[in-house]
């Protein structure tokens, strides 16, 4: 930081990465905190950020805490670099940090998410700051915060299972697809934020540490490098993630999350990655899906508008 | 993992499940419960009857371990450990053992039950917390539970909420004694139903407590409840309990005048 400070390449308006230096020591200690226990939540003062909940605050207040002038930021928002969302978020650090921005997954060492864990496996020295907007998973069945909290001092987790049950005997099988609930470290039950349970997997003995910051509830929670993470489950209703007869139709991955974009209004639609730049790169290497050269799928891959019709389908 | 592993261990000879010295419990300025002392047998029922405002409800909500009392023991039978005082455990223990060993049923059945859980989810919930994870299984317990209490099996998978009050006080009795406790609690179970449903669910109550054998404490201020089901009964007044001893004996031949005048039905609304 030193460095940076003798000739400032931010908006010296503010002070680097926005928040003030106390704020940022504070979510520090709650950051090192939550890192020591994996999956716990630890409360954290939270400042208010320029922008409005549900634009991930508490994921850009933890950002802002760990992100330094040397550092490479990517921002995700539903695996895509350029929505909006993704754009603002980018462009305002860069504003008030001056740090390089990128969309390439290897070549940043923050990336925010919202709602995706990148296709390409992270590395050591990574950090992933996921934005949380609701960090509570036993929330939805037990609305009382000081039984929640002596549920997860207790580790008494019986009422999750409930949920999973829940889900089978309405639906014949575990129907949640995503905030699907996690065990960390075999001790804290933890919401992995609105990820598809296809990225659950990834979570456990990642190389890189993760960050989930809450802004309206006012919790961090952090899993560490090479830390256990098991998706919730029954014996007989074991946890599988989502799989796609096809593969992707510009890229030709089998192995990415997919999301499904409409083409026309003749109903013709594909299935593409819902990783940009994982596709993209695969694209460029010379991988091809069946419909990479059709002029429709062409049209779509070009336009900067995929984020908007995602957007839309939400 | 089988509830039935809860119920194996058997008392060796017949000590006392649960034993109050000296409870008192006050609101401030307003007595709750004074100086109440008795010993609860293993499969024992006994009723608490009196006026409202006697004390009934804060004395079992000290037994059941829901209010601290201000001084007083209340010790139970632990499995492990014998004879210990409930308030001196550990949270978590004590947690523990009003979830598995212990069912609570509430007067009023939002205070018992989820309300937005299927009817199969409330009863395989202690299940879950202590451990089953094989969802065929629970669900079978489940309905097997719903047979006992007499509820339809077909309303498995609904909502508490669209079942009527006594189908509600079967289900959270369903959903206590599915782990096989050895000491049930109940405030008014029968309270705020029909007459037939009344009979019906203490009958049913009845039959449930003789063929598993569980102790219980009823809360009631009906004499014809704790008649059908208590074996021993406590009259309070005024936080004190006023008079003791079994069942026909204190209502055929009551001693003190309170009781007396209780029985004779002039309090009996
Ligand atoms: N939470 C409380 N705060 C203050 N006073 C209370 C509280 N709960 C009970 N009391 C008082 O303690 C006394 C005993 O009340 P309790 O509820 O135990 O009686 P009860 O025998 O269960 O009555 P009922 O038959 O009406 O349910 C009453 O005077 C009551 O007003
Ligand atoms: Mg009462
Ligand atoms: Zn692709």
């Amino acid at each position: 930081m030193n460095a940076a400070a003798e000739k400032a390449s931010w908006d010296e308006a503010y002070n680097f990465a926005y928040l003030d230096e106390q704020t940022k020591r504070m979510i520090r200690r709650a950051l090192l905190k939550a890192v020591a226990i994996p999956g716990y939540q630890v409360p954290f003062g939270g400042r208010e950020m320029p922008l409005a909940y549900g634009w991930g605050t508490g994921g850009m207040q933890v950002t802002a805490s760990v992100i330094g002038p040397s550092d490479t930021l990517k921002v995700i928002d539903q695996g895509a670099d350029d929505t909006t969302n993704a754009v603002s978020i980018r462009r305002f650090f860069k504003r008030v940090a001056g740090i390089a921005t990128t969309e390439a997954t290897e070549e940043a060492s923050v990336i925010q998410t919202r709602h995706r864990i990148p296709e390409k496996p992270l590395k050591e020295g990574q950090v992933l700051v996921y934005q949380v907007p609701q960090p509570e998973p036993l929330r939805k069945l037990e609305p009382r915060e000081t039984e929640t909290r002596k549920m997860h001092g207790y580790a008494e987790y019986g009422l999750m299972h409930v949920r999973l049950y829940e889900d089978i005997s309405r639906f014949g099988h575990i129907a949640t697809t995503y905030s699907y609930p996690v065990m960390v470290n075999g001790r804290y039950v933890m919401s992995p934020s609105p990820i598809p349970k296809f990225d659950n997997p990834k979570m456990e003995n990642n190389q890189a540490i993760q960050l989930f910051g809450a802004g309206r509830e006012k919790r961090i929670y952090a899993i560490p490098p090479y830390t256990s993470v098991k998706s919730l489950d029954f014996e007989d209703h074991p946890f599988e993630v989502q799989r796609w007869p096809q593969a992707c139709a510009l890229c030709g991955a089998r192995d990415s999350y997919l999301d499904e974009v409409v083409l026309d209004d003749k109903g013709g639609r594909m299935f593409v990655c819902s990783d940009t730049h994982f596709c993209a790169d695969r694209q460029e290497k010379g991988h091809r899906g069946p419909m990479a050269a059709d002029p429709a799928a062409g049209a779509f891959a070009r336009s900067s508008d995929t984020s908007a019709r995602k957007e839309g389908e939400r | 993992m089988s509830a039935l592993m809860l119920s194996e261990t058997v008392t060796p000879k017949r000590q006392p499940l649960m034993r109050a010295t000296g409870v008192s419990k006050s609101y401030g300025e307003t007595i709750g419960c004074l100086d109440v002392s008795f010993t609860l047998n293993p499969g024992e029922v006994i009723g608490i009857v009196g006026e409202s405002g006697s004390g009934k409800s804060t004395l079992l909500n000290v037994l059941s371990a829901q209010l601290s009392p201000d001084i007083g023991t209340v010790e139970y039978d632990l499995r492990h450990k014998g004879m210990s005082d409930i308030f001196r455990l550990s949270e978590p223990d004590r947690r523990r053992l009003m979830r598995t060993d212990w069912g609570i049923v509430h007067q009023n059945p939002r205070d018992g039950l989820r309300m937005d859980v299927s009817a199969g989810g409330n009863v395989g919930e202690r299940l879950m917390a202590i451990g089953a994870r094989h969802y065929g299984e629970i669900r079978a317990e489940g309905l097997d539970w719903l047979a006992k209490v007499e509820l339809n099996a077909s309303r498995v998978d609904d909502k508490p909420r669209t079942f009527s009050g006594g189908m509600q006080q079967r289900l959270q009795i369903a959903r206590n004694l599915v782990t096989r406790p050895r000491l049930i609690f109940m405030d008014e179970p029968t309270g705020g139903l029909d007459v037939s449903v009344q009979a019906r669910l203490l009958d049913l109550l009845r039959g449930l407590v003789r063929e598993l054998g569980i102790a219980a404490i009823v809360v009631t201020h009906d004499l014809a409840v704790v008649r059908l089901l208590a074996d021993r009964l406590m009259v309070m007044r005024h936080g004190r309990v006023v008079e003791e001893g079994l069942t026909d004996q204190v209502l055929d031949d009551p001693h003190h005048p309170y009781t007396q005048l209780l029985v004779s039905s002039v309090l009996q609304v």
